[in-house]
């Protein structure tokens, strides 16, 4: 049976990712350890926090967790075995793949930030249904700017400090959307009012992944 | 000569713009009164940046279809001129904003937007340094300005208009046209854009010249 490229790449991503465990939960630890440090900091009071003490450090936590979870996606392989994966498929499946299975961690990876967020600083969330969706829009928006942003840095030596440098301001404006609208789904604001939000969000996504795959295939030349 | 003329009207414009922008009369307006002269200085500097870095972003994407030397050094000189005019934006901005708002910095959506567009920016060059071999350096560096001009584009343009702002324009405050209601300010506000816009290019290519004399010296040293 033959598979398509995509699946067969996919189908690597989580092969790779199941026999290195450590690094999955080490990103899960990460983000426990990050939570109980707020938690702490605030005294373990934790429905003291709020609302928008609540918001931000929730994106907060997700941010680092996200730049940890995705700036190793083109370091845990040898440099002998990218050359292999080049020869093999094109340079559009493999951004593609990287992006589907990188959106898929950051949706795990936010799921699970909110579960233990939530369960140790409080829940004040007002419109649950809005707050996942946004919860959708931004792990995509995470990883779609992420994910070529590592392929640039693991050009440049994988380099920490400028994956963080190039990845902040590229991703601010579109964490101050997040922010915005799970901010709006909090306050159980009415739907209608959080959609010119959603739209900059999808538009913002789209241009992230379009970028990725035209600018991709320039970059693995190398 | 005839190749120059460019340069004699820019000479021409830039004078026109330092004389015409202090002396013309302006309209008594409260608030703004005399400062309203800042436009001919502050608003020139914007388009002016956004003209220069579009001029890089178009070198870039020529670059990564054939690759030059000469197209790489255009690219970053062009970027590093409209960088240099997006700080003199931003300190002229915060020069009038003392006057009007009553402090340099307040939080306005547009002055964020800016400073997050440099940051971007100062990336774009930290990233350059970051690359070592120069045929890596042109084509990485070549990749993250064309990324770097997608966000800026609706960090600028997009994010701002969804908030109120204190600028002019913008959030119920009278723009252009309500103050301009005789058109002497367009007589210098356009000429003021041309001026500026043109020696930003001026320098632009003064720097790659220099570059590619430089480039030149090294290899006839060899």
């Amino acid at each position: 049976m033959r598979n398509h490229p995509i699946l067969a790449l996919l189908k690597k991503e989580f092969l790779l990712e199941w026999r290195q465990k450590y690094a999955l939960n080490g990103i899960l630890l990460y983000v426990v350890g990050t939570v109980f440090i707020c938690y702490l900091s605030f005294s373990g009071r934790g429905n003291s926090v709020g609302i928008p003490t609540w918001n931000a450090l929730y994106w907060i936590i997700l941010l680092f967790s996200a730049l940890h979870a995705i700036s190793k996606s083109f370091i845990q392989e040898r440099a002998g075995r990218t050359l292999y994966y080049y020869s093999l498929a094109s340079p559009i499946h493999i951004i593609l793949a990287k992006l589907i299975y990188n959106s898929l961690l950051m949706l795990l990876l936010s799921f699970f930030a909110l579960l233990v967020y939530a369960t140790v600083l409080g829940n004040p969330i007002g419109d649950l249904g809005l707050f996942l969706l946004t919860l959708v829009l931004g792990s995509l928006g995470f990883a779609g700017a992420f994910t070529l942003l590592s392929g640039i840095v693991s050009k440049a030596g994988n380099n920490a400090t400028l994956m963080a440098i190039l990845s902040f301001p590229v991703i601010l404006p579109f964490l101050l959307m997040v922010m915005k609208l799970s901010k709006n789904a909090i306050d159980g604001l009415d739907r209608a009012s959080s959609f010119d939000e959603i739209l900059v969000l999808i538009s913002l996504n789209a241009i992230t992944f379009a970028l990725s795959l035209l600018l991709f295939p320039f970059l693995w030349r190398s | 000569m005839a190749k120059n003329w460019w340069k004699v009207l820019t000479i021409a414009l830039v004078l026109y713009t330092l004389w015409a922008g202090l002396m013309f009369q302006v309209p008594r307006l409260a608030i703004l009164n005399e400062t309203i002269r800042a436009m001919h200085f502050h608003v020139p500097m914007w388009f002016g940046m956004v003209i220069l870095l579009l001029i890089s972003v178009v070198y870039s994407i020529r670059y990564l279809a054939k690759p030059s030397d000469d197209l790489d050094t255009r690219a970053i000189e062009f970027a590093n001129t409209g960088v240099l005019f997006g700080i003199l934006g931003i300190i002229t901005g915060m020069a009038w904003a003392t006057f009007t708002w009553g402090e340099p910095w307040s939080n306005d959506p547009k002055q964020n937007a800016a400073a997050i567009g440099l940051l971007v920016y100062f990336a774009y060059f930290i990233l350059r340094n970051a690359l070592e071999d120069p045929q890596q350096k042109a084509r990485i560096s070549a990749i993250y300005n064309i990324f770097a001009f997608s966000v800026l584009i609706p960090i600028l343009f997009i994010l701002p208009r969804l908030t109120d702002s204190l600028h002019p324009g913008n959030g119920g405050n009278p723009g252009f046209n309500a103050y301009d209601l005789d058109s002497k300010l367009r007589l210098v506000f356009y000429p003021a854009v041309i001026a500026w816009t043109l020696l930003g290019v001026w320098m632009s290519t003064l720097r790659i010249r220099t570059k590619n004399l430089q480039t030149f010296l090294n290899d006839s040293e060899k």
